[in-house]
């Protein structure tokens, strides 16, 4: 079972407290369908993902941003049992939606990056290891249904 | 595979990141034995506590080297000899960590440069440090 640390949780809840989920959710998922452009093939119902002035500009790429960090969203609130809470987002990632999961990592990473575009110095090098220490738990669970 | 706009905007960042080599090499490395501690074993011959003189100096050499690599994509492989053949024969560190580091750099640049560091940028960065880390393991075996 993951141990938080008191200062691990407190600076995961500022970093969530601190995110505008429209606009982090767009951003960030335009940054995995720009940087990583094999992601796309995920998003075949999703119209124009060309080139990244259209990406930046379609509407479902940012709604689904919205839904991706409502996911997230629901880690954070039960931060002691992620694992469980997530097995049906596990199973829908592997059975239905079928993603090769190493691209839960290049999301996360991407997140990561909007987050540091935003908070700037307050991302800290100490803020940043616990939100990925949340981000890896977060992968793991997501990860555990496939086989 | 990088295209001539990438090449430019991948001169033009590095270019502003040489003033503040310092800096922006320390914060990068420092985020890095932060998120990843495993990392730190390959620097027990270094001081690397946040803002000591040899973690200023290392990372300003690592900035610098990104930058002159930057000014000579076409030719990283002859540019960047000397540092492979150090990183394979001397360093030689498990591959693993030069994405370990490139993160740490994106984030690093991210926080340095804000809304600036647009999903463009990003995308030429990342696919510039690939292209520089896969040219330092290059002689690894």
């Amino acid at each position: 079972m993951v141990q938080w640390k008191a200062e691990e949780r407190a600076a995961i809840q500022a970093v969530f407290a601190k995110l505008d989920y429209e606009s982090v959710g767009r951003e960030t998922l335009t940054r995995l369908l720009v940087v990583y452009p094999w992601t796309r093939r995920y998003f075949g119902g999703f119209g124009n993902l060309f080139n990244s002035e259209a990406i930046m500009a379609n509407p479902k790429v940012a709604a689904h941003g919205i839904v991706v960090l409502q996911g997230l969203e629901m880690a954070l609130k039960n931060m002691d049992d992620i694992k469980n809470t997530y097995a049906s987002l596990s199973e829908l990632h592997s059975e239905k939606l079928q993603v090769d999961p190493g691209n839960f990592q290049l999301l996360g990473d991407c997140l990561t990056v909007v987050i540091a575009t935003r908070m700037r110095t307050e991302f800290t090098p100490d803020i940043q290891a616990a939100w990925q220490k949340f981000l890896a738990v977060v992968v793991s669970a997501l990860r555990k249904q496939y086989n | 595979m990088l295209s001539n706009t990438e090449k430019e905007l991948i001169v033009q960042i590095w270019d502003k990141m040489i003033p503040v080599a310092e800096d922006i090499g320390s914060e990068a490395l420092l985020r890095m034995f932060t998120t990843f501690p495993k990392t730190k074993t390959y620097f027990s011959h270094l001081d690397i506590s946040p803002r000591s003189d040899h973690l200023r100096c290392h990372g300003k050499k690592i900035v610098q080297a990104l930058a002159e690599g930057a000014r000579n994509i076409s030719t990283l492989t002859t540019t960047l000899a000397p540092l492979s053949r150090f990183h394979a024969y001397q360093l030689r560190i498990h591959p693993t960590n030069f994405k370990l580091l490139n993160h740490c750099i994106l984030v690093t640049l991210a926080c340095y440069m804000g809304e600036n560091f647009t999903p463009v940028a990003h995308a030429a960065i990342d696919k510039y440090l690939s292209a520089f880390s896969a040219v330092l393991a290059e002689k690894f075996r």
